[in-house]
């Protein structure tokens, strides 16, 4: 049986040649040297698709201005010229909304993760009544168009609505506040499907042994959940790092502007000036931390993503 | 809400096992009734606050005629806005071209998502850094992705136009891509069709990668051929990563703002309903008319969401 399986020619999916194994003196033939060469070139292309318009910002942010502005573009920078970073890193306004974002982006993950982990904590490891209809309530909300309760959030953030509250327009806390409302339903949806994967016995040997709720949580299911907190830390900071929508209603200056809005808002150093060059390097700055940081986390990542298209 | 966009979109369908509504019966289960509801109630108020508040005042407010920053008595106008926003040709256009981009853009994802997952489908050199390199897109920041691609749309200096027409020699002559009204939309279909394809491929392919080999081997022994293959075994096994993607790229979709807002800021050529929207309720400080808009965007949302839900329960069970 198991040569006859060795012999036969394995099944590849669809639009596939064959195992490279396969591919022997004995069953080479001019169809399948075709198709290989087909698949090969596809994937290069894909490859090209993907990457190319990032590779296009990042030569383009190291050209000088001299060969940015000229025809035909020159696809490999003949000399690198730093001078778009130095206008960028020396620009206040960009460096002050660089620090935002991450005062911003850090603080509403923390929070998110604090009162998410005790949630998904109850939600996850306990039976009681009203916690499907609370569930159904997260999911939805990780779902809800922002754009539908951008009017009464900038009423609430100018203090005009039910309660006395400070004005808080144009500052980070307003942002943190608002965030929470995309951050926290998703981190309260993904934690509950980590700590319900877990195994009970470890839970129930420290009940047995009178541990209460609050010490199981702390001191066992804690340190277990820790890659799920990982995982699910990045992609709310991912999500707050790239929100746009909110920064741009609810700020107007440098005391709270996030990079998002600085790179939107990106001028030249005098308005003939085509900014692009700038624009490419402070995108670069924008994006080369959360490349490095997807790259490094890239399995867990993959495995969130995809784990409810699986499932589902 | 956005981060269903951005970041990990498909939340995982829940084995919620269904329970009576009758109290615990033990002293034991009904602390640890309270004690859940103590460990959610942080997060239920948040959530109360600052999402469910906004959302109620949002219906209250398309019925007022409430203007920001303006100390006018708000008086109760009834249907008034709703009537104007569906006479308004800006809304019509915008409702439009949100459909139109909705269409091509998940249209154009979800074939090319295919084609992909289907190639990285298989063993060979270098997979790895094949599905490694399609996350760079999904990984970039949107108004990022569209500053980048506003300077290779660019008319005289852009790359699109080199490649198009001194390269590959398939236009005579340059053009002016996201200045030209007819143009601009599909422009921006193509940015966001590159930003999100090979999210798409990722999912799809995770799909894949759960049917089992020996189907295939199976039918290949029976004589069928690569296309039999796809339609009548790789698709219906597909379907239901297929659809539960669909859904959420077409939500995500309609209410598109960033790549717009960014690359065309109010252009009627290129407006979406979420651009139109914030317009109305921050640019012209019309809090009653844009409130309407939101909640008729709400609502189109809330459908595909319960779609969304039930399927879920569908799977479930």
């Amino acid at each position: 049986m198991a040569q006859q399986a060795a012999v036969r020619p394995q099944a590849a999916p669809i639009g596939v040649p064959y195992d490279e194994a396969t591919v022997s003196a004995r069953h080479f033939s001019f169809g399948k040297l075709v198709g290989r060469v087909f698949f090969w070139l596809l994937i290069v292309v894909i490859m090209i698709y993907t990457l190319f318009p990032f590779y296009w910002a990042i030569v383009s942010s190291i050209s000088p201005d001299a060969a940015l502005f000229n025809t035909p573009a020159q696809y490999w920078p003949s000399r690198i010229d730093w001078s778009h970073y130095q206008y960028v890193l020396r620009n206040d306004d960009f460096m002050k909304a660089l620090a935002n974002s991450v005062v911003v982006s850090v603080s509403t993950v923390v929070l998110a993760l604090v009162f998410g982990s005790f949630a998904a904590y109850a939600l996850g490891r306990f039976q009681f009544r009203g916690r499907t209809i609370t569930l159904y309530v997260i999911l939805s909300m990780t779902m809800f168009p922002a754009v539908a309760i951008l009017g009464s959030l900038f009423l609430m953030i100018r203090g005009d609505w039910l309660l006395p509250t400070p004005n808080l327009y144009n500052t980070k806390t307003a942002l943190v506040i608002t965030y929470l409302t995309f951050t926290l339903p998703f981190t309260v949806w993904v934690l509950t499907n980590f700590f319900k994967q877990m195994p009970g016995e470890l839970e129930e040997a420290a009940l047995v042994d009178g541990a209460g709720p609050f010490r199981v949580f702390w001191q066992i299911l804690l340190p277990l959940a820790l890659p799920g907190l990982v995982t699910t830390g990045l992609l709310a900071f991912i999500g707050a790092w790239n929100e746009f929508l909110y920064a741009l209603t609810f700020t107007n200056d440098n005391n709270a502007r996030t990079v998002q809005v600085a790179i939107a808002n990106f001028s030249g150093r005098t308005q003939y000036e085509l900014p692009y060059g700038n624009k490419m390097a402070a995108a670069v700055l924008v994006t080369l931390p959360l490349i490095v940081l997807v790259l490094v986390f890239q399995r867990k990542i993959l495995a969130g993503l995809t784990s409810g298209a699986v499932k589902g | 809400m956005e981060v269903g966009a951005e970041v990990a979109p498909v939340p995982v369908p829940t084995l919620v096992k269904r329970r009576p509504w009758s109290p615990p019966d033990t002293a034991v289960g009904r602390r640890r009734e309270k004690f859940a509801w103590l460990l959610i109630l942080p997060s239920l108020l948040i959530v109360l606050v600052v999402a469910v508040y906004p959302l109620v005042n949002t219906f209250y407010l398309s019925f007022t005629n409430k203007r920001l920053g303006s100390t006018r008595e708000v008086r109760n106008v009834g249907l008034e806005n709703y009537a104007n926003l569906f006479t308004d040709p800006l809304w019509i256009s915008s409702i439009v071209n949100t459909l139109k981009f909705t269409f091509f853009s998940v249209g154009f994802e979800t074939v090319l998502g295919m084609i992909i997952a289907l190639t990285i489908n298989s063993n060979f050199r270098g997979r790895g850094l094949v599905r490694t390199s399609m996350l760079v897109p999904w990984a970039i920041p949107t108004v990022v992705s569209a500053t980048m691609w506003q300077w290779m749309y660019h008319d005289v200096f852009g790359v699109v136009n080199d490649i198009l027409v001194n390269r590959l020699h398939l236009l005579d002559q340059k053009v002016a891509w996201l200045a030209t009204p007819s143009l601009a939309l599909p422009a921006i279909i193509a940015v966001d069709v590159w930003k999100t394809t090979p999210f798409m491929a990722l999912l799809l392919l995770a799909g894949l990668q759960v049917i089992p080999s020996d189907v295939f081997e199976a039918s290949t022994v029976d004589g069928a051929s690569k296309w039999q293959q796809f339609w009548q075994i790789t698709l219906p096994l597909l379907r239901p990563a297929l659809v539960v993607a669909l859904i959420f790229r077409t939500m995500d979709a309609f209410r598109v703002f960033d790549v717009i807002f960014v690359m065309k800021n109010y252009a009627p050529e290129t407006m979406s309903v979420a651009v139109y929207t914030r317009q109305k309720l921050i640019d012209l400080q019309r809090l009653g008319a844009g409130s309407a808009a939101a909640v008729v965007i709400f609502l189109i949302i809330l459908a595909f969401v319960v779609m969304y839900t039930r399927l879920v329960r569908v799977e479930e069970g």
